[in-house]
């Protein structure tokens, strides 16, 4: 655990949340009703079925959270895609610094290229992007599904950044959360979390 | 998808619709989706009794439009998180509070802006098609605006599309 001193001085949210949740957590105990399409989207979208692999779609929304400058969502989707690559943290921060020579497919740095000009704006995307894919062997539902990861990204670090949410500096304090995400998902664990939050403020 | 934008602009809530859908108009505009800003445009002049004048005057200078001083603090935070997150300071909030913004209305002015930089991303990103002329979508606004996101999806042309 961080001593407490360390986190003196730091700048507080800009509304009142739970204190001690990380990143998006705060916000979601905060907004239950927003929070369930929320999670809802990212259990689709990350963790359905699909022709691409959960780690796979783990680095495109940490790539995408790294290019946002987003330490909390980088941090902890860089963890759960450790987690599904093997442990393999070496390969996401590869991908986070130079996906085109990190040991990943073909396929996966094409829908990288895709997603990095989704973060800059939809029309960045060009239709010589979407060829280069196809190139590769990407289906349209894998590139639908990479524009979505991507821009939704873009909106879930606005979010957590917009709101000024503080987030645990080492990538060490991540794994253990990531675990329980790829094992539970997003919203049985934000569930959880609630629920835990509920009782601890009870009775 | 259709949940979230239920949930944000359409639900019971002490911003009303019509200030809500010009938070998401004005975000669509600063991030050039025609698609967006036009449907969410046609929307919020449905909810503020057809005042498309009013909604021009948001998207092109808010600060000097007729609408509260609330609407325009929370205006300029939804300008910052397009931006980026981080854009948003201090200032910004303390402008809002001071105006009378409560938690949950920062809370959702950042997320609805937050929502809009990844539809307009979404849209655009798959170069979807939009249509021309207004009539449709004031028509279509019609509808959206009685009966919600979720009766009345918007039917967006992307390739399989979905229900989320």
């Amino acid at each position: 655990m961080m001593p407490a001193t360390l986190w003196e001085g730091l700048p507080m949210p800009h509304i009142a949340l739970s204190e001690g949740l990380p990143g998006i957590l705060g916000p979601m105990i905060y907004r239950p009703e927003t929070a369930a399409p929320l999670n809802e989207l990212v259990d689709v979208l990350l963790r359905g079925d699909s022709t691409l692999t959960r780690g796979e779609r783990e680095l495109i929304a940490t790539y995408v959270s790294s290019q946002n400058d987003c330490h909390f969502c980088l941090s902890i989707h860089g963890a759960v895609a450790a987690h599904h690559l093997g442990g393999n943290e070496r390969l996401v921060s590869d991908v986070k610094t130079d996906f085109a020579q990190a040991g990943i497919s073909a396929k996966l740095k094409a829908l990288l290229a895709i997603a990095g000009h989704v973060q800059r704006g939809g029309r960045h995307v060009t239709a010589e992007d979407i060829e280069a894919a196809r190139r590769q062997g990407a289906t349209d539902l894998e590139i639908h599904d990479t524009v979505l990861i991507a821009a939704a990204f873009c909106m879930f670090n606005r979010y957590v950044d917009g709101l000024a949410t503080w987030a645990p500096a080492n990538q060490s304090d991540y794994r253990e959360p990531a675990a329980r995400l790829a094992e539970y998902g997003y919203s049985a664990t934000t569930e959880g979390i609630a629920a835990a939050v509920s009782a601890g403020a009870g009775d | 998808m259709a949940a979230l934008a239920q949930v944000l602009l359409h639900d019971v809530h002490s911003l009303t619709r019509g200030e809500r859908e010009l938070i998401a108009t004005y975000v669509s505009s600063l991030n050039d989706c025609v698609y967006c800003q036009t449907a969410h445009g046609a929307l919020a002049a449905c909810h503020l009794d057809g005042d498309e004048e009013l909604v021009r005057k948001v998207k092109s200078d808010y600060e000097q439009a007729e609408i509260s001083e609330k609407l325009k603090a929370l205006l300029a935070i939804a300008g910052k998180v397009q931006q980026g997150g981080k854009q948003v300071l201090p200032a910004d909030v303390e402008r809002a509070r001071r105006s009378g913004a409560t938690d949950l209305e920062i809370h959702d002015a950042v997320l609805i802006a937050a929502a809009f930089c990844m539809y307009n991303r979404y849209v655009d990103g798959l170069a979807t098609w939009a249509p021309e002329g207004l009539d449709g979508y004031r028509e279509r606004a019609k509808v959206v605006a009685r009966d919600g996101y979720l009766r009345a999806p918007l039917g967006i042309p992307v390739p399989n599309e979905g229900e989320k």
